[in-house]
């Protein structure tokens, strides 16, 4: 049915859900939402499958008529969020109407937030995911960011009974200075003085940083001499540090396909919505763990997510 | 042939979701013939936990889940599928044939082209044609191959100034590489001709014309020809 009309799209809006995944060997990267966490939250809030697409909102939100009854939660970076000039809070579902308006401003934390409404933003299945992939104009509406007149679906859902909010203690912030843990590799073999430099130094978000990757400026990180700067392109992981000529690392994230400079190190997966929640300027350190620490996070991870999800669906 | 093939698969650590298997150190047919064993072998014998296999010039990156397996794991599989290679049957690869209008509205850099190298535009047809090319990798846009085979003597350089706007199922030269665009994009190859056919289409059942792997061979067409299969790929 349909849910929302665009009346303003914000600066950069896009459909994402958990990402395309088993397509990366036709290039396909797995686009999806940058911060995976407040995504899934943004669902669990509105009663959704944690899977179910959103909206993903970037620096300036859209502005929304509302068509069709339903739940709404907004998560992640926080936004002004107001329906019809009254303002809601984040994190928490609330219930709008046709005819309402939902208005979501400029970022004041964070950079990146999820708007989640009953039954999932229904746009058609791409290779298995609702996900917009931009550079490939697929998935999500009509493979683009929203435009103004746009509008959008919703899947069926079951509206809630009561309202549904994540407690505050679980609530995240988003500072403007982040700890990034990544394991050296697949290339750290091609370091050596530059492994210490990375790990030991502060970079600052570059006006370049997208969902294709994020490009970081601070001290020139060296390749060891003698190897050669680039390598056989191949794939690359979310969260891969890429080191070109120029000694400034690149993130890459989730609309990267294929790359070919070496890779120092790779951004642990829980973290990468870290990345998704930087702006320009902020400031990011790199922390070296192996992989069975990193491992050992994302089980912890899982395990506080489980949590939270019986705090949001039992405890409401 | 096969220099820089390496005796034993090599290892590398891409994150916690991600290993990357090494069979040699070069872009070489061998190697990728090699890349190409592997990855049947494990599409029919898949560990446990593995996701995604993907396979490029010289190695195949292995997604996995992490809450199902581990490197270790992993690397045990795929040595001992290693040793066992030669017992496991690898169907020949498939060669598709990609119609290619040259020159002309379709190819507006195959005069250069053969300016460049001294030839004349129809033997540049007839030198990119004739070879059977490896697809190495599909990356970079959907659908996009990476292909190995390019004659010596077509080797051209990237156009000083990129297109804005190349039409997908542009057929172009850049350097010791062909490709051809899957999607309308932005582009710097020197492009020489263009294919109907559809290389990338989200609503195909299956999308991809071509994965890593196969072999390809353009067949020149007449623009008659062109337009009689664009008209089919639209239906």
């Amino acid at each position: 049915m349909d849910m929302f009309k665009v009346l303003e799209p914000g600066i950069y809006t896009t459909v994402q859900d958990k990402g395309r995944y088993g397509y990366q060997q036709f290039g396909i990267p797995i686009s999806g939402a940058m911060d995976q966490f407040a995504y899934r939250v943004a669902n669990l809030l509105v009663g959704n499958p944690e899977d179910a697409a959103a909206l993903e909102i970037t620096v300036s939100g859209p502005r929304l008529e509302v068509l069709a009854e339903a739940d709404i939660a907004v998560t992640g970076a926080e936004f002004p969020i107001s329906v019809n000039g009254q303002s809601v809070e984040g994190w928490t579902s609330f219930r709008v109407k046709p005819g309402d308006v939902v208005t979501i401003r400029q970022v004041r934390s964070g950079c990146r937030a999820y708007l989640a409404v009953t039954g999932g933003i229904d746009v058609p299945v791409v290779m298995g995911s609702r996900s917009t992939y931009v550079g490939g104009r697929i998935g999500g509406y009509g493979g683009r960011p929203l435009r103004k007149g746009d509008i959008l679906s919703r899947g069926e859902g079951r509206l809630l009974k009561a309202p549904r909010r994540l407690p505050h203690e679980f609530i995240p912030t988003y500072p403007r200075e982040i700890l990034l843990r990544a394991i050296p590799g697949p290339q750290d073999d091609y370091f050596d003085e530059g492994l210490q430099i990375f790990f030991s130094s502060e970079f600052r978000v570059s006006a370049k940083a997208d969902r294709m990757g994020y490009r970081l400026e601070g001290p020139t990180v060296p390749h060891r001499e003698g190897v050669p700067k680039g390598i056989i392109s191949e794939p690359s992981v979310p969260g891969g540090v890429q080191i070109p000529p120029d000694g400034q690392p690149i993130i890459l994230l989730l609309e990267q396909t294929v790359g070919g400079y070496s890779k120092i190190a790779t951004v642990i997966s829980p973290d990468i919505g870290r990345v998704a929640q930087a702006k320009p300027g902020d400031r990011v350190r790199f922390e070296r763990v192996d992989l069975e620490t990193a491992h050992g996070i994302l089980h912890l991870q899982e395990e506080a997510f489980e949590r939270i999800r019986e705090r949001i669906t039992i405890g409401a | 042939m096969g220099e820089g093939l390496y005796e034993r698969a090599r290892f590398r650590i891409a994150g916690d979701r991600g290993l990357l298997v090494e069979y040699g150190d070069a872009i070489d047919p061998a190697i990728n013939r090699k890349v190409r064993a592997m990855a049947i072998a494990l599409g029919q014998q898949t560990p446990q936990g593995v996701v995604e296999i993907i396979p490029t010039y010289r190695s195949l990156l292995i997604l996995y889940d992490p809450f199902l397996t581990n490197p270790p794991q992993l690397e045990e599989a795929l040595l001992r599928l290693e040793e066992r290679l030669s017992e496991i049957e690898i169907p020949p690869p498939k060669t598709v044939e990609i119609p290619v209008c040259y020159g002309g509205e379709f190819g507006p850099d195959l005069e250069f082209v053969a300016q460049s190298h001294g030839l004349s535009p129809e033997e540049v047809i007839r030198l990119h044609s004739e070879p059977v090319y490896q697809v190495y990798m599909i990356g970079f846009t959907p659908g996009f191959p990476f292909l190995g085979g390019l004659p010596k003597i077509l080797h051209t350089p990237r156009r000083e100034t990129p297109r804005t706007r190349v039409p997908a199922g542009s057929v172009g030269i850049a350097n010791d590489q062909t490709g051809i665009y899957p999607i309308e994009s932005p582009g710097g190859w020197q492009l020489i001709g263009r294919t109907p056919l559809k290389i990338f289409d989200p609503k195909r059942s299956n999308p991809f014309l071509l994965k890593a792997g196969d072999l390809l061979k353009f067949k020149p067409i007449s623009p008659d020809e062109y337009r009689r299969l664009a008209e089919g790929e639209e239906t």
